[in-house]
Order: structure tokens, then sequence, then C-alpha cells
């Protein structure tokens, strides 16, 4: 018996088990897309695909890593998607001079930088002041402005395309810089700053505190209305960014489709990269897989025929097996 | 006392109804017509049906966002199997509503996942699933066979879809007041663990409560095909926020445990009546409204809505504290 | 009692939580129409063996016979269908439903399926009735007060026809005349045939309604003995394991040494008034004294400290600091001033989960160590390593998430929280509580140091022996109110049980 038992020993091959699944989970899957692809899709290896991948990942992740932030301080975002499309509508109408005519259209392009950014920011603190002073849950502050946020963006153009030529503008889109796309190295800061912040300052301390425990966090000395409209006003930034960026590409600005369903790609990255939607973690990189197997899940279906619709199909599935993988490691 | 809140909770949504009702009586010719009426209430009964569901879902705390997507998955469906006449379209729609609520139900019972990324992935599923039957188009309906009676009929002079969400509320009031399933799904969100504690088939009710939800989406799906000609795996976007919307509007707490059904149904038509007087206020030609104010007057009426109770529940919070 | 078999046994019960063992080959067993006390320190063991047998946990060994048959509970229903009832500590109701919808759900009297509200409010008015309470039970259950919702879910049980009845801490928010109540109506369920299990920290009580106690230690069963048979003092040396002797000598803490109380006074707090607990509430603490808060639970000790605080608001009364009036709204004034707050409730209000040992331990220092919004890790670190040396945290790294660490190194983690920032006075409510006696000795030592080495300590216990033995001064609140102000040669166990449960407000004019 004693013989039999230790040879058996010997050939024992240990599968990984659910728990380390759980936590490398997100590499694994990045690795086997990668692999996958690299074996069946014809071109996958070139720095075309690459920059097509990066690209239109992009501006979800950007606004996703936002939405990290206000997750994880216990929160959620719906109006992401709306405050795009109102930083969209707002951009074209400056620099195209109808607001107001300005010298040059550098003056134009920089102001339609920054103005509808700090707009969308701004309704973004508008969440926050919801949800602080009168106690609103998250969900419904900010679906207010999910329904009446598309109607604002859409009144400013009357619902009308905007189509444009503007490559001092366009820059951000459809630019690059050191052969890398613009969009991609607005992404890339962004995903380093948020990284870093909630690392090694102490606002990210801080929302980490109030996500995790509320009532703690206030009982030590955390000032956690503050925290709050904080994190909504960065949300509100990362869509305003995201929504010049989409436009940029795209050389127009369609107040009806911009950010259209964005809101629900940003917290499915969130979820599967980790982060709870209870509050407490906020795994910016994590949500930069999630975003980043999203999609190229999304990318192998298609460039392998595979009909747009099935990929909302596997999209879900996977959302609900890394939500589970996840829970199993936190419980 | 408990009556005289609840009184209040449903006595705002309808005073805030009679006033936009009297407002569009007083401006607009026809408003009150019978054609516009009806016309209303049958398009409106699309949402009543999903918000009844969804009314429901929100009183045990909970939440569904794949009401739109499956709505239009099942309106795909039975506009697909509308040759073969009403009784098999209607049950395969509304089949197929019944089981995406259910795959809800087990995923969040058995896998302890939140509601809302349960709901989010069905979403998308439905969705996608939609897309890949309809081949990304819209599927026209038999108009032979009379499936399209359920949508466009009348009996009696009322739209038939009307009829059915009469019923269906009429029901769902009966059951939340008087059958012990309603009760416990107050209950349930009324404290989930102290209701578990309490002996209540906690999983039981919220398994229900779901599929309920996807088979309210089914019905939904089967009156768009038939209302408006064609299955259409597109539409249904936006359809559960404005179902929550309704239901908030009309007095239940998002947070589960307080709700009525009639509420719900007045908040519908409330946000149901914007759209209406908008289309009205267009056709006079004095001023131009477009569509987008409507969006805007939700949010609006979002808003004041949510103020109000939140300082409602600030109030009713601080008298549970004195006591 | 009776001679019949016994209603329930529980035999060698074995409960394991994450590898630490809760419960090791515990017994309980209770006769019929009998009323039977289990009792316990806090991680006794107690509430494990409570919830196994009402079916919200399952044991991993040991055998459970009810009514004679052998039995295990998958869920709190099986239990309850089966006879069991429990009163839980936090009201295990709904309150946002009516009185009588509370007592009849999930079993409601129902006409053809429907449900018969008449019927219901009539039995749930007649049940309440036998009680001697009278109200409308169509009101939802928030409208009234503790007392009453722990009658009803008493009430509860008894509409399940339960043949045993489990009371957890009944007594902790009932005022004397209610208690009295509640002790008719255990003898009223004792005399229908029904047995009681009654979990309580207040001995007195168990004498005046108890036949029999059962002592739990460490997840041990340590004694079984009648009520009549055992004296208070060797009940207390069973629960802490101390020798009679040792226990009747050294006191039953570890709070040793001499105090060095200063005449500097740090704080003093006026005809406080806040919300619905607070109604008149003065006190004083100096530099280097430990100042004990007595009180039964829900006479607002937890509400005064957090007023203090500045977590909740003041709507009477003053405050001063260091001779200065203060008004606090948020607690970081309070922090700024240099005062502390380790909260009761660890999970509620304390840990922050999901992070580190270390960003839990520095949470509230931060500020200090942060320089343009950045966090200098490297002081960081040097004060949480000292800290967890000085105060023996066990844990296998600051990086650990804290929610692995047990309850006591918890609370040294909080504790840690506000010492490492140097304050002038600290508030504690309950220190102690939910730790085990040696992690209890550790934390009342350091108390003392602490105070010694000219910190002001308000300390908010339930355990009298903290009271008695650690303060040096002791106010006593009753009801919202102060009834007692006991210098150190008044302060013994008599005065302050005395106060606590007769005390007047008798402190016009004499405290200023």
């Amino acid at each position: 018996m004693a013989a039999l038992n230790k040879s058996a020993d010997a050939f024992e091959f240990k599968l990984p088990s659910v728990s380390w699944f759980s936590r490398y989970g997100n590499i694994v899957a990045l690795v086997i897309l990668i692999l996958f692809n690299l074996l069946f899709t014809p071109n996958f290896a070139t720095w075309q695909t690459l920059n097509i991948n990066l690209t239109q990942v992009s501006t979800i992740l950007i606004v996703a890593i936002g939405m990290t932030v206000v997750i994880g301080s216990g929160g959620i975002d719906l109006s992401v998607g709306s405050l795009m499309a109102i930083a969209g509508a707002i951009a074209p109408l400056i620099f195209l001079n109808n607001i107001v005519q300005l010298p040059n259209i550098y003056v134009g392009v920089a102001l339609a930088f920054t103005i509808p950014v700090l707009l969308a920011g701004l309704f973004g603190l508008f969440n926050g002041w919801l949800i602080t002073r009168y106690k609103v849950q998250p969900i419904v502050a900010t679906l207010i402005l999910f329904i009446a946020g598309r109607g604002i963006a859409q009144s400013f153009t009357d619902s009308n395309q905007v189509i444009f030529t503007t490559p001092e503008f366009q820059f951000i889109g459809l630019g690059r810089l050191f052969g890398i796309p613009v969009q991609v190295i607005i992404m890339c800061v962004i995903v380093a700053t948020a990284v870093w912040s909630v690392g090694r300052t102490i606002f990210g301390k801080h929302l980490l505190a109030v996500g995790g425990n509320e009532a703690a966090a206030r009982l030590a000395g955390i000032q956690v209305d503050r925290i709050k409209r904080r994190v909504y006003f960065i949300s509100g930034i990362c869509s305003g960014i995201a929504g010049l960026i989409v436009i940029a590409r795209n050389s127009a600005a369609d107040s009806n489709l911009v950010g259209l369903g964005v809101e629900l790609d940003a917290i499915a990255a969130v979820a599967v990269g980790g982060t709870l939607l209870t509050g407490g973690r906020a795994n910016v990189l994590g949500t930069l897989m999630g975003a980043l197997i999203i999609q190229l899940v999304r990318f192998t279906l298609l460039a392998n025929g595979v009909p747009d619709a099935a990929a909302l199909v596997v999209k879900a599935g996977l959302i609900v097996l890394a939500v589970w993988l996840q829970r199993r490691v936190s419980a | 006392m408990s009556t005289v809140l609840r009184f209040m909770r449903g006595q705002g949504v309808l005073v805030a109804l009679l006033l936009l009702i009297l407002f569009g009586a007083w401006r607009y010719d026809n408003f009150l017509g019978s054609f516009n009426i009806l016309s209303f209430l049958r398009y409106n009964s699309m949402f009543a049906f999903i918000a009844f569901g969804m009314c429901f879902v929100i009183m045990t705390g909970g939440i569904d966002l794949s009401v739109g997507s499956t709505a239009a998955m099942s309106s795909v469906i039975a506009a697909y199997l509308s040759p073969h006449g009403l009784l098999p379209s209607l049950m395969a729609g509304a089949g197929a509503g019944l089981a995406v609520g259910m795959l809800n139900g087990i995923l969040l019972t058995r896998l302890n996942i939140l509601p809302f990324i349960v709901t989010l992935a069905s979403m998308l599923a439905a969705s996608g699933t939609g897309l890949l039957i309809a081949g990304n188009k819209s599927i026209g309906v038999s108009y032979e066979s009379g499936f399209t009676e359920i949508g466009q009929g009348d009996i009696f002079g009322f739209p038939i879809p009307a009829w059915i969400v009469v019923f269906v509320f009429l029901f769902g009031s009966i059951t939340l007041n008087f059958l012990p399933f309603g009760r416990n799904v107050l209950a349930i969100g009324g404290g989930e663990d102290a209701a578990r504690l309490m002996g209540l088939p906690v999983d039981r009710v919220k398994f229900t409560v779901y599929s309920l939800s996807g088979l309210m989406a089914g019905l939904a799906g089967v009156q768009l095909a038939a209302q408006f000609g064609a299955g259409q795996p597109t539409e249904g976007v936006g359809w559960e926020l404005f179902a929550i919307a309704s239901v908030v509007v009309g007095g239940t707490l998002l947070s589960g445990g307080v709700g009525s059904v009639g509420a719900s149904l007045s908040g519908v038509l409330l946000l149901g009546l914007v759209f209406n007087i908008l289309n009205f206020e267009n056709g006079m030609g004095l001023v131009s409204l477009r569509a987008h104010w409507q969006s805007i007057l939700r949010g609006a009426f979002l808003l004041i809505v949510v103020i109000v109770q939140s300082r409602l529940a600030l109030r009713a919070r601080q008298r549970m504290q004195s006591s | 009692m009776s001679n019949l078999s016994p209603l329930l046994r529980m035999e060698a019960i074995d409960k394991h939580f994450n590898g630490v063992a809760a419960l090791t080959k515990a017994d309980f067993q209770i006769a019929r129409g009998e009323v039977h006390a289990l009792v316990g320190q806090n991680g006794a063991g107690k509430s494990t063996m409570i919830k196994i047998l009402t079916g919200a946990y399952r044991k991993d060994s040991g055998e459970i016979t009810f009514d004679g048959k052998r039995v295990e509970f998958a869920s709190p229903e099986e239990a309850q269908n089966s006879g069991i009832a429990t009163i839980y500590q936090e009201i295990n109701l709904i309150p946002y439903r009516s009185v009588a919808e509370n007592i009849f759900l999930g079993h409601a009297p129902q006409q053809f399926g429907f449900l018969d509200w008449s019927r219901m409010n009539h039995e749930a008015k007649e049940l309440l009735r036998r009680f001697d309470i009278r109200i409308d039970v169509r009101e939802p259950l928030f409208a009234y007060n503790t007392a009453i919702q722990q009658m009803v879910a008493i009430a509860r049980a008894v509409s399940f026809k339960a043949k045993l009845v489990i009371m957890d801490e009944p007594t902790s928010s009932l005022a004397d005349h209610e208690v009295d109540t509640l002790y008719g109506v255990i003898s009223q369920l004792r005399d229908a045939g029904l047995s009681v299990v009654f979990v309580s920290h207040k001995l007195d009580e168990l004498y005046k309604v108890c036949d029999r106690v059962t002592v739990m230690r460490d997840g041990h069963t340590i004694a079984t003995s009648e009520m009549t048979k055992i004296t208070k003092l060797e009940l207390v040396a069973a629960m802490l394991g101390r020798d009679i002797q040792t226990v009747r000598r050294e006191g039953q803490t570890s709070f040793y040494g001499t105090s060095h109380v200063t005449d500097y006074t740090l704080i003093k707090a006026k005809r406080l008034q806040a919300g619905t607990k607070v109604k008149d509430v003065s006190l004083a603490v100096r530099a280097g004294e430990i100042v004990g808060l007595a009180g039964l639970l829900g006479s607002g000790r937890t509400e005064v400290a957090k007023a203090i605080f500045g977590a909740d608001q003041i709507d009477a009364g003053t405050i001063t600091v260091a001779g200065n009036p203060v008004r606090f709204r948020e607690p970081i004034d309070a922090i700024n001033l240099g005062i502390g707050f380790c909260s009761e409730d660890r999970k509620v209000e304390g840990i922050i989960p999901e992070m580190s040992v270390r960003d839990n331990l520095t949470l509230a220092i931060l500020p200090r160590l942060t320089r343009s919004g950045i966090v200098d890790e490297v002081r960081q670190r040097e004060i949480v390593n000292r800290f967890i040396k000085r105060l023996g945290i066990k844990t296998s790294g600051p990086e650990q998430k804290i929610k692995e660490l047990s309850g006591g190194n918890q609370q040294k983690v909080l504790l840690a929280r506000w010492l490492c920032m140097e304050p002038r006075l600290i508030i504690l409510d309950e220190p102690t509580r939910g730790i085990d006696v040696g992690g209890k000795a550790d934390i009342q030592m350091l108390i003392r140091e602490l105070a010694d080495a000219g910190l002001g300590v308000l300390m908010i216990s339930s355990e009298l022996e903290e009271i008695i033995e650690g303060c040096d001064h002791a106010f006593v609140l009753r009801d919202g109110r102060t009834v007692a102000d006991l210098q150190r040669d008044a302060l013994s166990e008599i005065a302050v049980m005395t106060a606590m449960a007769q005390g007047e407000s008798t402190l016009d004019g004499r405290f200023e």
C-alpha cells in the first residue's frame, strides 16, 4: 500500500486551484487571448492591429478609470455617457467660432480642450452634490443626468450632427507623437496618474476608506462628503476628455450617439478588473486589464468572422465569470 | 400612521399626474379626446409591464437592468413566430422573457452575485441574442395570423394592451397586500437578514421576483412587435432606466421594503405624459420643442421627486431613531 | 421542571471558523419547562452555540437531540418550524412592516389563500395583551421603542407555538418595569411548559428568573449548576477561569498600580443634550485620570461619547477643552484638538476591512504624514512597526488585510490608530469587548500606562470590574442623565450598581 501511494505522488500533477485562478485569472486570460490571436488571426502581430485595439479601447478605458475611482469610494456613475455627449457637443461650437468669434484657431482649440472638460467636471459635481447634500443613492442621482444630460447635449446642436475638419483639434484623436497615437498617450498618462494617486496620495487612501467603511472613515476624521464630491468631479473630467477624443476621431459630433452605452462598458471593465462594486477597492491596473480583455475578446471574435452580436453574449459571460471568481477570493 | 404614509406617497404622484392632465386639457385641443387617450394608453402599456416587474424587484431591494434588452429579444422571437398565430407567438415571446428572468434569479441566488452585475450581464446577453436571431435587422410580423390583435386591437373600445395592464396591476396590488408572497417581497426588502432569520424563503422569493420581471419584459416585447409591426432587436435601450425612474417617481424606495404597485403605474403615466404633452406643444406650432426636451424634462421630474423623497426619508429616519 | 427526558441535548459540538476553534466538544442540555441561563464572556462560544442550534450555522461535529429526535437544522426556517424560536439582541424584525405583520410573517392567518388582515390584527392584539401591552398593532414597528419591539419578538415566538425560546440579552434595552414584565412573561412561558434559554451577562437577573445555569469559556462548557447552588463569585470565577481566592484577592482585572491624576482638567461637559438618548449629562476628565462611564445598555454612554467627539450634534449644553469652550461640527475638529475616539463596534465603525493593517493603523494620522498630498511611506512604516511591537499585535505583517486578524488584534490596531496621534484625551468605548482574557489584560495594562504618562482616558465599559478597579473616577449614566459622580473611595460595586438601578439625577449645583 505504501509503495503504491508513493508512486502515485511521483506522478501527481497539481492543477491550479480555483482561488489561484481568481487572483491571476486576468493575466492568464490576456495571455491566452494574445496567443490565440497570434496563432489564428492573420496579421495580428502588426503595429496596425495593436494600434486599432489600443485606440478602440482608449476612450472606454479613460471613462472606466474615472468609474473605478467612483466605485472605489462606494458609489457609481451612470451619467458618464451623457457627459461625454455634452463635452462633445460644446467643443465644436467653440473652435468653429459658433459661440463667439475667436482671434485664431489655436485659442479656439485651447478653449475647446478646457471648457468642455471643466463643464463635464461641473456636472460631475452636481452628481456629488445630490449625493452628499440630499443623501440620494448614487444610482438614482446619476440616473438624472443619464436621462437629462443627453437631452442637454442635443439641445446645443438641435440634435444635428456637426461635421468638421479641424486638424488642430483632431490632433488628440487622429494625431501621433513618436508613432504612438495621442489618445493612447493620454490614456497612459491618466492610468499612471490614477495608479499613483490611489496608491500613494492621501486622497487615494481616503477614498478607499470611504468606500470601505464610511462610518469608520468619518470617525477617523476624514471629510467624507468632500471626498465623494471630488470623485464625481474626477469621473466627469474623464468623461469630458473621452468625449473630446471620440469626436476628434470621428470628425463629427453627433450628440445622439457619443458615449451611448459607455457606462455599461466602463462598469464591465471595472468589474472584470477586480474592483468590487461595493467599494473599498480601486484596482486601476485591473480595470486596464479588464478593458483590454473585453476589447480583445471583441476583436478576436470579429476578426474571426463571429458577428458583433455574439460578442455581446460572450462579454456577458465574461463579466459573470470574472465577478464570481473574485467573490470566491474575497469570501 | 403607516396607511397615512402610504397614502401620502401615492398621493404626491397622483396630484402631479392630475395637474399635468389638467394642464394638457386646458392648453391643447383633443388632449382629452379618445384618440389621444387610447393611443397614449396603448403605447405606454409596454413600459407599464416593465415597470410592474421592476417594482417588485426593487421592493426586494434589488434591480433588473436586463428588461429593455429582454423586451427587444422577445419582440424578435414573437415576430418570427407570428405567422403561426397569436397564442404561439405570445407564449414564445413571454416565455423567452421568463427564461431570462429565471436565469437572472438562479445566478443571483446560487452564485451570490450582486443583482446589478447579473442583470447587467444578462442585458448584454439578451441584446446579443436578439441581434443574432434577427440577423441585425428588424423582423416584420405577419398580419394574417391575428397576432397584431394583441397590440392593436380593442375590446369594448378600450385597447387590449391597456386591459392587460389593468388586470396585471390589479392582480399585483392584491398580491402585494393580501398574499403571503407579496408580504414576503416587502419583508425581504425591508431587511434581508432579518427576513432570513424569521424563516422566510428568501431565495425562492427573489427567484420568483426576477422571473416575474423577465416575464413582464417578454410581454412588453410581444407588445412592441404587435404594435409596431416588427420585432426590433435594437429597441429597448434605456427602457430599464425609464422603468426605474417610474418606480422611483411613484414613491417606491430604491433601497426596498416600501412600495406600491399603483404608484408605479402612476409614475409610468406621469413620465409618459411628459412625452405626450411635448408632442402637443410641438403640434401647436407656437414653440418648437425638440425631442431632447423630453429627456431634460423627465430628468427634471426625477430630480424633484428624488429631492422630495430624500427629505421624507430623512424625517422618517429621525422618527425611527427617536423611538 | 419535569422528570421527562430533556427537551434539548447538545453533545460534543465542534465548530471552526477559518481554522480557529469557536467551540470544542461543547455540551448543553435543557429540561422541559425550565429557564436555563447560558453565560460566558464575549468569545466564550455562547452565540455560536445558539446560532448552530437555530440553524444559522452548521456544526462541524457533535449531536443535537431536540424533543426526542436527532436534528440538524439547515436553516432558521427549519429550526423555527421545529419549535425553536429566537429573540435576538438586535431586533431582527422588519421595521417598515406593522406590528401584527411582524408577529405573523411567514404564518399569517388566511382565508381562501388571501391574508386575513382583520383576524391577524385581532390575534396580534390578543397575544400582546397577555403580556400587558396594549398598542395599535397596525402601526409600523419602527414607531415603537426597543422594549415594545422586543415584546413583539417574543409574541412572535409564542405565536409559532415554540417549545424552546432562546433569548439573547433580552433586557439590554429595557427599563426596570419593563424588565419585570419580561420576567412575568418568562414565567408564563415556563408555566405553559416551554423552556427558555436566557443568555445574559447581567448576573443579578439570572438569579431572579433562572432555574439552572451553564457556564462557557473559550469554546468549552465549563460547568452546569442549579442557580441556588452556585454563588455569584463562583460564577464569575468560572467565567474568567480564575481561581476564586485569586479573584477575591487581586480583583478581576489587570488594572494595577497607583494613579497619577493631575489637577489639569482636559475636558468638561456640562448639561449636555444631544438627540434623544442624551438628556442631561455632565462629566469631566483630568490629565492622567482614567474616568469611567458606567450605565446599563441604552443609558446613552456611546451617544455621549459621540457627541463629545463631534460625531453627533449637540442640542444643548457646553463643552470646554482645556478651559476653552468648543463646538465640534465634525470629528476632525475634535481630532485637531488632541482628542481620539475608539468606537465600540469594530466592524461597523472601526476597521476598513479591505485595507491593510498599515493603512488602518495610520488612517487618522495620515494628514500629519503627508506633504503636498503624498504620503511619506517611510515614516508611515516606522510608526506601524513601532506600534505593532508596543501593543503586541499578532499579524503576519503590516501589509496583511485587517479583516484577517482576530478581534482582539483588530482592536489593538484601532487603539494604535489613536495612540499614534499622541492625543491628550482618548475616549474608549468598550475597549476590551470581544477580546480573550489575555488580550484584555494587555489592553488594561496599556491604558494604565498611558494614564500614568499623562493621557486622559474616558472609558465606557459594561464590565463592572473594569470600572471599579481601573478607574480613578466614574460617572454613572441612567436613561441619558448623569446620576452619580464617584471618586476613588466612593467607587464600589454597590455604589455603581445602585446608581445604575435607581439613581436620580442629583447633580444640579453639586457639579461645577
